[in-house]
């Protein structure tokens, strides 16, 4: 491997990186999204694929799908929410633990895709913020992991808040390191 | 199937015209009683299938379809039920697993299904107002509240109706055209901005 002259270098700067505390926590953060199943229709056949062998989302740190949401910081709501489950998706989104994210997986979660009636929410943006929103009926897993890495942008760049659509506008929440 | 018997043995029972299977209406107060008749000396004991409609000419206007099937003479027979006063007798003491399909037709048109032992919604909410398969409720929806008040009140959101653009595409009857199938609403699309 060549050393270049730009690089960190051991030898001249000792053992020791200086960074600011917001990039370590955000790297820490972007590398080990826990994320929460919020799998309800065939887009969560897709995020299943997302997590077997030939797609591989541990290579992203976030193969630990945790069904309890106070265990899990990003929400991935995968599929049709209807009026009668947007309860359900508000309240689990409540109980996990700041910081916490949110991704509108599939055209039914971003804005209601083709069901266009009487039971079906137009998009989950109308109840809690969402982040990252993939297109797709269903998104492949390809899409789904670039959506990932897109959040894991977000992550790393996020300087003490974070932006999200919330009802059609752009809301902003302090996070405390 | 013994037509012919089930007829004299419930003489208010009329032979319906039919291009698949043989087809009764019956009278709303037998029905309970045909159906455990048609399962226990006819064979049919399969509940395949029971459904609410709607008829919004007729008079009354709502009923009941029952599809039963045989497994032993591998043979259907379909029942249709008028409702009376928006309701008809539940053959829940007969079939069990009509419970739920009873549940729906309450569910999505009204209709009252007398001697039910769990006569909740099963799809929409309990204090849901409308009962949204009647040909009157218009598909896009009606506004009301969230059910849940508190998650209401933190996100302002009500159910409100869904925009008709974009979808769901119908086709207009006739012969095919050379053009997309269309949405619903037209008031914007590719020609005309969304005012």
């Amino acid at each position: 491997m060549v050393q270049s002259d730009f690089s960190y270098n051991s030898k001249i700067e000792g053992e020791v990186i200086v960074t600011r505390a917001d990039a370590v926590v955000n790297w820490v953060r972007s590398h080990s999204v826990w994320p929460m199943p919020m799998g309800l229709a065939c887009c969560a056949i897709e995020l299943m694929a997302a997590g077997g062998s030939r797609f591989d989302i541990s290579r992203f740190g976030m193969e630990v799908m945790r069904f309890s949401p106070r265990q899990a910081d990003c929400m991935i709501v995968s599929g049709t929410v209807t009026y009668k489950m947007a309860e359900v998706v508000r309240r689990i989104y409540d109980q996990m633990a700041e910081p916490k994210w949110v991704v509108a997986m599939g055209a039914c979660a971003s804005t209601g895709g083709m069901y266009r009636s009487y039971a079906t929410l137009q998009g989950v943006d109308n109840i809690v913020p969402v982040d990252i929103y993939i297109s797709g009926c269903p998104p492949r897993p390809e899409a789904l992991l670039d959506g990932m890495m897109l959040l894991q942008e977000k992550i790393r760049n996020e300087g003490g808040s974070l932006k999200r659509t919330f009802r059609g506008r752009t809301v902003e929440t302090k996070i405390v390191s | 199937m013994d037509a012919a018997a089930l007829t004299l043995k419930f003489p208010r029972t009329q032979s319906l015209k039919s291009i698949d299977m043989p087809t009764f209406a019956v009278a709303n107060d037998e029905l309970t009683e045909i159906v455990r008749y048609l399962r226990d000396t006819q064979g049919f004991d399969l509940l395949a299938d029971l459904c609410g409609v709607d008829w919004p000419y007729r008079s009354p206007r709502f009923g009941v379809v029952l599809h039963l099937l045989s497994t032993t003479n591998k043979e259907y027979v379909r029942l249709h039920a008028a409702c009376d006063n928006d309701a008809v007798p539940s053959v829940t003491s007969v079939h069990p697993g009509a419970n739920w399909h009873e549940r729906e037709a309450y569910d999505m048109f009204g209709i009252k299904f007398t001697g039910h032992p769990d006569p909740r919604r099963i799809l929409m909410w309990e204090s849901y107002p409308y009962h949204p398969l009647r040909k009157e409720f218009p598909l896009a929806g009606i506004e009301v509240p969230l059910p849940a008040a508190d998650v209401a009140a933190v996100t302002g959101q009500n159910v409100e109706p869904a925009p008709m653009m974009g979808g769901p595409f119908v086709s207009h009857g006739g012969h095919m055209s050379s053009a997309e199938p269309q949405a619903l609403d037209q008031s914007w699309n590719e020609e005309k901005p969304k005012a």
